[in-house]
């Protein structure tokens, strides 16, 4: 019982025999169906519709276009909302939109019948464009006399930061004799959550007129808010309920199409209407990860040790804000937090619109990036130097003790060099880097690493606050309701754990009431970050500290025995002296509800507002066997270590990180979104978008160092996003030990390997 | 749901013929695994179907008593795998039909289906074309057979008929008897893929083992339509097993293929991939026809 227990997941068995009620599932017979019309040019005006064709169509009812939705633009992040104007996320976008700017914008909607009446109506839609050349990549959004995405951002810049550290004059160390020097661009991809559960969502109105909407989302409560504002009317007039949900990895951490739903159900009379979209479109019309384009200079001495950096960072952020320039600030501070510079680093970071797919949160939020540039570029300078790359590392990397100089916060627990070790021993990196060290012929193998280090919540940057809510039942058992939200992720069994260890009850009598209501449900911005165990866990301590004194108030009344004497274990009252158990919870319980001398309700609720935050870090070590005349990549073997804190569930954290490795092989080897030249995507699908499949995955390796971090509820720390981070830069780094080619732009195909091998003269 | 204007499930073969000869406009779905993604993807939307699932007479292998092996074209690529007659004299093309797109798809789609379809990327046609597999076609006006070299007319177009069907395939003994064959087949992954490039080899040994005495070398995504390359298999007839052979093999194939490039691969890297898969593929071959490399 309790934290640290491998406990299976309260959702098991509803999730294996298809018990779990997901939005689809949901919904009730009779329902109209949406269709979104999209936009088939990247950057322009829409004019004008000729919808007579498509109003033929038998079983369509309307058709909503960019001309009839409410001329209010509004944010889409799935950030806490800010009362100072100025913190505020970018209001760029509205329901549906005239000015078009990606391929797939949305321009209108169909609502009918069925999905064949709908579909078909939304092909014969005829459009008028007033047509601008699109802008796809940053430097083309940056040239002179680009056409703005946005008129309010004349140079489409959405916003620049610098910051420095120490001198903050890269070309100044640069200048010390002897150093070496390396001065480098490095790429990132465009690529997806690929979250199992397309968005989908249902609307109506009840009979007051309050806005229903079911929906696969990671945060109810900022979607109500933003369909509030998309609206144009009051927040409580909306009602999101959150059920079971198929992933979201960052993408429903951003209001997707709920605004429009609730919309258009107000068009239809508040009748039920259910928008949900196709596979094609959530590649194409969603979210994506920022392709980042890094510009990095660095200074070595021939001793190793890191004199200067410098970055610039250059982030497509796609046609609308979304997240926003969150993701470059992002990567350019972990650069920072990963190696300290003798004499210091300065880092440039240009967020950028372009007439291409909105980018967004994506598990890891900048970081998975961040690390590539950081991770590469830390290979090229160890390679320089000669010096093996792990020793490099230990050398160089953050120190415990480390404080962020500018967030103020550090390693407030610190087991990163210990995951070094553990992983340098698990993957045999001093025998296998001399066993490969002059290999010849056309198939060759490697080991290579990465490091990294990740911020558990988001203070001080935003606010971090989340509730809970304790409900004692008649039989002593209870009910938890959390705001943060269960995505698959396993909140909902490390909650539990979390209640069983700080009350005593046992988790076979605690319930995680899983639906998010925003009626009922007690507030929390939602599953984002690395935040819901460390943060949301707070709000379930503290308010598991209220229910259990007045739990133990009760049994003192009950028992005529002081209630600092006492204490809650396996659903007794017992005493603390002797332990011995005096009372049931049953009976307390019921006694509670029903006696006739004190009859009260036993309940808690409490919000903790977060001011802390800590560094979770960790490694990847991958060996990699590359057949250069194919240009293919197998991964023979490969291991995360993290330094995670204590685990509250240790078979949950394992699957955490099966799962960021997979999704970092992805990254590293297969995954990209391509698109022509005019912006139209071309490859929105899961045959032509490569996510590796089992065939293409080694087993995946995991270990932990669990150092107790003080400011965690239960000595736990960030692991939801750390796994996807390391993985990519190991990879390459890999590749590079095995065939002596630097790759410095993901993914690390086969033809983008072969031509790199051909350059080489390796093939 | 899929936007399907009208649907016709055929009786037997003469049923279809007549329902596609009365439907200028319907398409035959037998398995559905193409046809059904290109109505989803709106490209058939509203479309007519025949159907000819289910038809009993379309499925099976068997062998004739002069050793032709007939495969019937509604034969899922699961059945032509597990199937002891292919397992036993073209192990290849179950080895090939094995790599279609996952278990699912290859437990509904058919090796008919794969062959009309028409694309060049078809996992079963480069090593039909390596055993000259011939294609019997059934229309109004009876039946006729096609070399499997002729029935390719460019990307998605064939020789058949709006209103013929598929009913046979077959391989005569003498194109495989004594050959050992293997396909590679490259995909940017293991699983779940269509081919960036496929290769085929067939290939008969001197009684020796140790020279060529007849090889076929096929292709698929090498140009619009699966292909062989003629010249380069005449010109290494009775070739010793050894590096210039193979040598021979991958610059041969690049003089006669004819890659394009797109968004899926450029024409460079088709290119290095035809050179090095013929290789690799001829090499498994010799060893699968009881050669051995060092010979």
């Amino acid at each position: 019982m309790g934290v640290g227990k491998k406990i299976d997941r309260v959702d098991a068995y509803a999730k294996v025999t298809g018990e779990a009620k997901y939005s689809a599932d949901l919904a009730p017979d009779g329902l109209l169906v949406a269709r979104v019309v999209h936009s088939k040019i990247a950057n322009g005006l829409v004019k004008s519709f000729d919808l007579d064709e498509a109003l033929k169509v038998p079983g369509v009812v309307k058709i909503v276009t960019c001309f009839d939705v409410p001329d209010i633009q509004f944010p889409t992040a799935g950030h806490p909302w800010s009362v100072e104007a100025a913190h505020q996320d970018v209001q760029d976008r509205k329901i549906l939109n005239q000015r078009v700017r990606f391929y797939g914008d949305d321009i209108a909607a169909v609502i009918a019948e069925d999905e064949v009446a709908a579909s078909r109506a939304a092909r014969l839609i005829k459009v008028v464009y007033e047509e601008y050349p699109p802008v796809l990549t940053v430097d083309e959004a940056m040239a002179e006399g680009a056409v703005p995405v946005h008129s309010e951002y004349p140079d489409n810049i959405l916003k620049h930061t610098r910051f420095t550290v120490g001198d903050g004059d890269f070309e100044k160390a640069a200048k010390e004799n002897g150093l070496l020097l390396i001065d480098k661009v490095y790429e990132t991809q465009r690529v997806q959550h690929c979250h199992i559960e397309v968005p989908v969502s249902f609307a109506y109105q009840d009979a007051n007129g309050k806005i229903v909407v079911t929906t696969s989302t990671q945060i109810p409560h900022i979607v109500r808010r933003v369909i509030g504002q998309a609206l144009g009317i009051p927040w409580g007039k909306i009602r999101v309920i959150k059920p079971y949900i198929g992933g979201g990895f960052g993408n429903k951490q951003d209001v997707l199409y709920e605004p429009l739903n609730a919309f258009l159900c107000t068009q239809v009379g508040g009748r039920g209407v259910r928008l949900e979209l196709t596979r094609e479109e959530t590649l194409a019309c969603t979210r994506v990860r920022h392709a980042v384009k890094f510009h990095a200079k660095a200074a070595v001495r021939p001793d190793g040790t890191l004199v200067s950096r410098k970055l610039e960072v250059f982030s497509n952020q796609g046609a609308y804000a979304s997240h926003g320039h969150a993701i470059a600030a992002n990567a350019a501070n972990m650069f920072k937090q990963l190696y300290q510079d003798e004499k210091g680093l300065e880092a440039d970071s240009y967020t950028v619109y372009t007439n291409s797919a909105t980018a967004g949160a994506m598990r890891g939020y900048g970081i998975p990036q961040s690390d590539f540039v950081t991770e590469a570029l830390t290979e090229d300078l160890a390679r320089l130097t000669g010096i093996d790359p792990l020793e490099y590392r230990l050398k160089n990397c953050v120190k415990e003790g480390y404080v962020d100089p500018h967030l103020k916060f550090g390693f407030e627990s610190y087991g990163l060099k210990e995951c070094i070790l553990k992983g340098r021993d698990f993957i045999h990196w001093d025998e296998k880097r001399a066993e490969y060290k002059d290999q010849t012929g056309p198939v060759r193998r490697g080991v290579g690493m990465a490091i990294f280090c990740y911020k558990t919540g988001v203070y001080p940057i935003s606010l971090e606050t989340a509730s809970c809510r304790m409900v004692l039942n008649q039989d002593g058992s209870l009910q938890i309701q959390m705001g943060a939200t269960e995505i698959g992720q396993g909140a909902d069994t490390v909650f539990s754990q979390m209640a069983a260890e700080s009350l005593g009850i046992t988790e076979d009598r605690i319930y995680v009431v899983s639906t998010q209501d925003t009626d009922i449900t007690p507030f929390d911005t939602g599953a984002y970050a690395s935040r819901q165990t460390y943060v949301s866990g707070k709000a379930l301590k503290k308010t598991a500290e209220q229910l259990k004194a007045k739990i133990l108030d009760y049994a003192s009344y009950k028992l005529k025995l002081p209630a600092e004497g006492l204490d809650i274990r396996d659903n007794y009252i017992v005493s603390m002296a002797d332990n011995k158990s005096l009372l049931s919870m049953e009976e307390l319980a019921t006694e509670a509800f029903y006696s006739l001398d004190r009859s009260v309700h036993i309940t808690a609720e409490a919000t903790y507002h977060c001011k802390e935050n800590t560094f979770a870090s960790g490694v990847c070590f991958a060996e990699v066997e590359v057949d250069m005349p194919l240009g293919k990549v197998k991964v023979l073997n490969i291991i995360n270590v993290h330094d995670s804190g204590i685990l509250i569930n240790p078979k949950l954290a394992e699957a955490q990180v099966h799962g960021g490795i997979s999704m970092g092989i992805g990254y590293g080897l297969s995954e990209i979104l391509l698109y022509d030249k005019n912006g139209k995507p071309l490859n929105d699908n899961l045959l032509d978008y490569k996510m590796p499949t089992s065939m293409d995955t080694p087993d995946l390796h995991v270990d932990f160092v669990q150092i107790n971090d003080p400011t965690g509820p239960y000595g736990n720390k960030a692991l939801g996003e750390p796994p996807a981070i390391p993985v990519a830069p190991a990879l390459r780094n890999a590749v590079l030990h095995a065939t002596g080619v630097a790759v410095d732009s993901l993914p690390l195909d086969p033809q983008k390997l072969v031509e790199h091998f051909k350059a080489a003269g390796l093939i | 749901m899929y936007d399907i204007e009208k649907i016709y499930q055929a009786k037997d073969v003469p049923d279809a013929v007549r329902a596609l000869a009365e439907n200028p406009d319907a398409v035959v779905i037998s398995g559905g695994s193409d046809v059904l993604i290109q109505i989803r993807e709106g490209r058939l939307a509203g479309c007519s179907l025949v159907s000819i699932h289910n038809i009993a007479e379309l499925k099976g292998i068997e062998m004739d008593k002069d050793g032709t092996i007939l495969i019937r074209p509604a034969t899922s690529f699961s059945h032509i795998t597990n199937n002891d007659i292919i397992k036993k004299y073209i192990p290849v093309l179950g080895d090939a039909v094995d790599q279609v797109g996952s278990p699912q798809i290859r437990n509904i789609g058919t090796v008919g289906g794969n062959v009309c379809n028409g694309v060049t990327s078809a996992d079963s046609a480069s090593t039909l074309f390596a055993l000259n597999a011939v294609l019997e076609l059934t229309g109004e006006n009876g039946t006729r057979q096609v070399p499997i070299g002729q029935f390719y007319k460019g990307p998605g177009k064939t020789v058949r008929e709006h209103s013929e069907i598929l009913t046979a395939i077959r391989i005569t003994k003498d194109n495989y008897d004594g050959f050992g064959g293997h396909y590679i087949k490259y995909g940017k992954r293991n699983a779940m893929e269509i081919a960036t490039l496929g290769c085929s080899v067939s290939v008969k040994l001197t009684p020796d083992k140790k020279a060529i005495e007849d090889l076929r070398l096929a292709y698929g995504v090498a140009a619009p339509t699966p292909m062989r390359c003629t010249e380069t298999e005449s010109a290494v007839k009775e070739m010793k097993i050894s590096p210039e052979l193979f040598e021979k093999v991958g610059k041969g194939a690049l003089a006669e293929v004819n890659p394009r490039s797109s968004w899926r691969a450029s024409k460079e890297f088709r290119l290095q991939l035809i050179e090095e898969l013929g290789k690799r593929a001829l090499k498994q071959a010799i060893i699968n026809a009881g050669g051995t490399l060092d010979a």
